[in-house]
């Protein structure tokens, strides 16, 4: 098929002639990696030149992501490089195959992957190409740590007594963030868990409940960590069955010993951990708070009761002194009432005795004495009142008005005297 | 953490995984079945699924539940019961469909529950693995509240439902995906005969992107017809030899049926089958054999109901058998190489029609909806359920599709198909032409559907005796030719014989744009 050529009528570069039919909505099903793209279009708004950038610049993200075989790049030291192949199992078989930093977490590929890195570099045949001869000393470790590695049973073993993963716990001397120190820890001792996941350490902002999980994980920690790894090599000569027996005997009561020790070792870590968790205390703390708190609202009736007694015991008292005041007060003034009443009636007394005196004895002088003693008899035989008033009457009365008085008071009194009356 | 693909058929039900590598896998129930009859059956304190259950139609049909996926979340007054009358009868429980077993009520939902329980477990056992979602395909005739007590069912069977996609359209993407044929532009049917009813579809693919056209659905034709063709071609001979008649007992009918199914089954692959059935009827054991042909005689009213089925739908989309592309068969009874032919009589020469007697590679029709349900699951499985709603969302999937194919008119002045008709937007496609001049004019034009008729003179057989007269055949075609002339573009100095890109762009607020590009020559314009 061919294009025409541009007939000679035509002149510009485009026209536009008329729409095309009008378009039917129907609904695109929803399925299928080209609706998927279509839903991103749509939604996203992207036309299809953006979509494709977008996509073109994930594929490449991709291809990234997946070339990472760079990691097992490594160098083995000098000392490494020189390992006695007949002593490889003191040898670090992660770092022999270059992989001192995944170490246990090294993947199955990642294992076969790197072996087939040091088998290029280090295979007898290229060290012998570069001079040295019977310089396969450190490939007869690669391949032993190879052979371990990729071996499930072997790889635990070995991964049991690699130390060089032991994450190692702080100081106690040293000053340390206890999360930033005891989280890797945790995590390195994380590996020999039968049961995964493993709970983590967690941050300050943990709850109770994660934080008693955690350690109660740890107290129950289910290790498979075991020490065939270290075990003395048992001689297979069939001539000397006991020997043979007696290394077996032996390695398996090292294993034992070294299994009750790392059991021992890993709840002294935990305990410690427990002691120094800043959680553990603010927790305590936070109990007692809560203690003291519920003590002090479970008491709050008792308490309630107690101030209501004082207030009445004080209130009692108040009025008890009150009314002492009060009596006292009345006391005092009917004290001074009486010995106002008392001066009252001498006054009065006073008053009568002195009216005759006053009045010179109503002019009988000579009477003076019986007139007194009349008068002492009046005193003597009036009441109060009628004192104060015979010595109302008697002030500012003249003799004779004075002299009537007296005989009306003597008269009322019915007694007889000498000259009243 | 895995996603499967469920299909919930009324006869049988399948499930799919897709694993790492893109394969997909039917996963077959602890009974080793990778098509699992839908169908519970409760005797006594058991409960028996899949096959066992279907084992017990026989002998306990009273307390056995088939084809009950069609009444979920229906109300019982819109049922239509007849596939039940040889198992347990749907009840009126206060409006909602239910059972009656042993005495005890229960609704539909619950049944469907245990029934994708039972599939959960199959699944998990068979993976290994806890199922965290699935994708269910549905027919494309669920209502929303069929759809939403499906939901529901799933979640109570602790499914939990990631999307819903229709039947016909994850058998034609398992279909496309195996053959990795998903770009190509093609319109097809896909016909579905299933056990107790049949649906199809016209479907289109556009760049990928599917589009149904029109659906049709017919709840009395499927395999379980061809079972009663079989039962009585069957019991017909049994009466013959021994004077019984096998229907009258409704456990000798059971019996019959559940072999006949079988024997269908087998002549699907073979020429002749045989049926063997011990004690049918009144103490007579029956032994039979049946050719493929006798079966189709026998069966002949339903394969021709089956093709004018599928023909049906083709008219509905307002379309003719010329202008679909590919026929796909799907369930179990496309296995029968009479429907396949049939149906291929009815189409055109250049209509692919896909089943297992046309070509022998394509996945089993019994597995493409859950295969395609599969598929969809791996490639939602990594969304949340909200966003997967998000992007299926009537705003998203309500696409604009263009009416008339619009291509260029070429040097030898035809059509030359750019956008086929009923592509969603947004559109961008593209040709690459030879220029057949130094200055090249290009000129888009909307399409014209002409039905192009070739008369092919029959061959004469020469040894042929008593030749008649053959009429010679006439073979039509659809083909376009321009229409309305949309644009002209010229496209100078591109040198002769140099390749040109045609490209146009349909933006998804319809507007059309037309590049011609040779090299780093490059002119644009817009309609």
């Amino acid at each position: 098929m061919s294009l025409p050529a541009v007939p000679a009528s035509f002149s510009g570069d485009f026209k536009a002639h008329s729409n095309y039919s009008a378009p039917v909505k129907r609904p695109v099903e929803p399925v299928g990696k080209y609706f998927l793209a279509h839903a991103t279009r749509t939604l996203r708004g992207h036309t299809w030149s953006e979509y494709e950038k977008l996509e073109a610049s994930k594929n490449v993200k991709s291809v990234e992501e997946s070339n990472d075989d760079d990691e097992f790049d490594e160098e083995q030291s000098e000392d490494l490089l020189e390992h006695d192949p007949r002593d490889w199992k003191t040898a670090d078989l992660y770092a022999v195959m270059g992989l001192s930093k995944l170490r246990y977490r090294a993947t199955e590929d990642q294992i076969r992957r790197a072996h087939r890195k040091q088998v290029l570099k280090h295979h007898p045949d290229k060290k012998g190409a570069a001079g040295g001869l019977d310089q396969d000393g450190f490939f007869k470790i690669i391949q032993k740590a190879y052979e371990t590695l990729l071996d499930p049973i072997k790889r635990r073993q070995y991964d049991s007594v690699d130390f060089n993963a032991d994450v190692e716990p702080p100081s106690p001397k040293e000053k340390y963030d206890f999360f930033e120190a005891w989280t890797p820890v945790f995590e390195s001792e994380a590996r020999f868990s039968n049961k995964q996941p493993v709970p983590s350490l967690g941050t300050m902002e943990s709850s109770k409940e994660e934080v008693e999980a955690f350690y109660k994980f740890w107290a129950n920690f289910d290790s498979w960590r075991t020490f065939e790894f270290l075990d003395e090599d048992v001689p297979d000569d069939t001539a000397n069955r006991d020997h043979k027996r007696y290394i077996e005997k032996k390695n398996n009561n090292a294993r034992k010993k070294r299994k009750v020790e790392d059991n021992k070792r890993l709840a002294d870590l935990v305990k410690r951990a427990n002691s120094e968790d800043p959680r553990i205390k603010k927790f305590k703390e936070e109990e007692k708070a809560e203690k003291a708190r519920k003590k002090w609202e479970r008491e709050a009736g008792a308490r309630k009761a107690a101030e209501e007694a004082r207030l009445k015991a004080e209130a009692e008292a108040k009025a008890k002194a009150e009314a002492e005041a009060k009596a006292k007060l009345e006391k005092e003034n009917a004290k001074k009432a009486k010995e106002a009443a008392k001066s009252a009636k001498k006054k009065n007394k006073r008053a009568i005795r002195a009216a005759a005196k006053d009045n010179g004895y109503f002019g009988a002088e000579d009477k003076a004495t019986l007139i007194d003693a009349d008068i002492e008899t009046l005193l003597e035989a009036l009441s109060d009142v009628s004192l104060a008033d015979v010595a109302g009457k008697l002030n500012g009365a003249d003799a004779s008005a004075a002299k009537s008085v007296l005989d009306a008071a003597a008269k009322e009194t019915g007694k007889s005297y000498n000259f009243f009356g | 953490m895995a996603s499967i693909g469920i299909a919930f058929g009324n006869s049988t039900s399948s499930i799919a995984i897709a694993n790492d590598d893109g394969k997909i896998d039917v996963i077959a129930n602890p009974d080793g079945d990778r098509f699992i009859a839908s169908a519970l059956s409760y005797v006594g304190e058991d409960e028996y699924h899949g096959a066992q259950a279907q084992a017990q139609l026989v002998r306990n049909p009273n307390s056995t539940i088939v084809n009950f996926r069609d009444y979920i979340g229906l109300p019982f007054d819109k049922i239509d019961p007849t596939y039940s009358q040889k198992s347990a009868h749907p009840i009126n429980l206060g409006g909602t469909t239910g059972y009656s077993i042993n005495d005890k009520q229960v609704t539909v939902d619950e049944i469907a529950t245990s029934h994708l329980k039972q599939i959960k477990a199959a699944a998990e056992d068979y993976i290994g693995e806890k199922i965290e979602g699935a994708v269910i395909a549905v027919p494309t005739n669920f209502s929303e509240e069929q759809k939403a007590a499906l939901k529901k069912i799933s979640s109570d069977a602790d499914i939990k439902v990631l999307q819903l996609i229709n039947e016909p359209t994850a058998a034609l993407l398992a279909h496309l995906v195996a053959k990795d044929a998903l770009n190509k532009d093609k319109l097809f049917v896909v016909a579905d005969f299933g056990g107790v009813r049949s649906d199809a579809a016209v479907i289109a693919v556009r760049g990928g992107i599917l589009t149904v056209l029109a659906t049709a659905h017919d709840y009395e034709l499927g395999g379980d017809k061809l079972d009663d063709c079989l039962v009585e071609y069957f019991a017909k001979e049994f009466q013959k030899k021994y004077k019984v008649d096998p229907t009258t007992n409704a456990r000798s009918l059971a019996k019959l049926k559940s072999a006949c199914i079988i024997t269908k089954k087998t002549l699907s692959n073979v020429q002749t089958s045989t049926i063997s059935i011990d004690s049918l009827a009144e103490g007579y054991d029956f032994h039979s054999s049946i050719n493929r042909l006798r079966f189709e005689v026998a069966g002949r009213s339903v394969f021709t109901r089956m093709s004018a089925f599928v023909e049906s739908v083709v008219a509905k989309a307002g379309l003719e058998t010329l202008d679909i592309d590919e026929v796909l068969l799907v369930g179990g009874s496309s296995n029968i190489p009479k429907v396949a032919a049939n149906i291929a009589a009815v189409f055109p020469e250049s209509t692919v029609v896909s089943s297992p007697s046309t070509d022998s590679k394509l996945c089993n029709p019994n597995e493409l909806i859950s295969r395609g349900a599969a598929l969809q699951a791996s490639i939602v499985a990594s969304f949340d359920v909200e966003e997967i709603e998000e992007s299926t969302q009537p705003v998203v999937t309500n696409t604009q599709h263009i009416a008339k194919p619009i291509g260029i008119k070429t040097g030898e002045s035809e059509f030359l198909t750019v956008v086929s008709r009923e592509t969603a937007y947004p559109i961008r496609k593209s040709v690459t032409l030879k220029a057949g001049a130094d200055d090249v004019f290009i000129e888009l034009y909307e399409g014209e559907r002409q039905v192009k008729e070739t008369i092919v003179e029959a061959e004469k057989f020469s040894d042929d005796e008593d030749s008649e007269e053959e009429e010679p055949e006439v073979v039509k075609s659809v083909h376009y030719v321009p229409g309305t002339l949309l644009a002209q573009m010229a496209l100078r100095g591109v040198g002769e014989g140099s390749s040109v890109e045609v490209i146009v762009n349909i933006n998804k607020d319809g507007k059309l744009q037309l590049v011609g590009r040779s090299g780093d020559k490059v002119v644009k314009g817009e309609i």
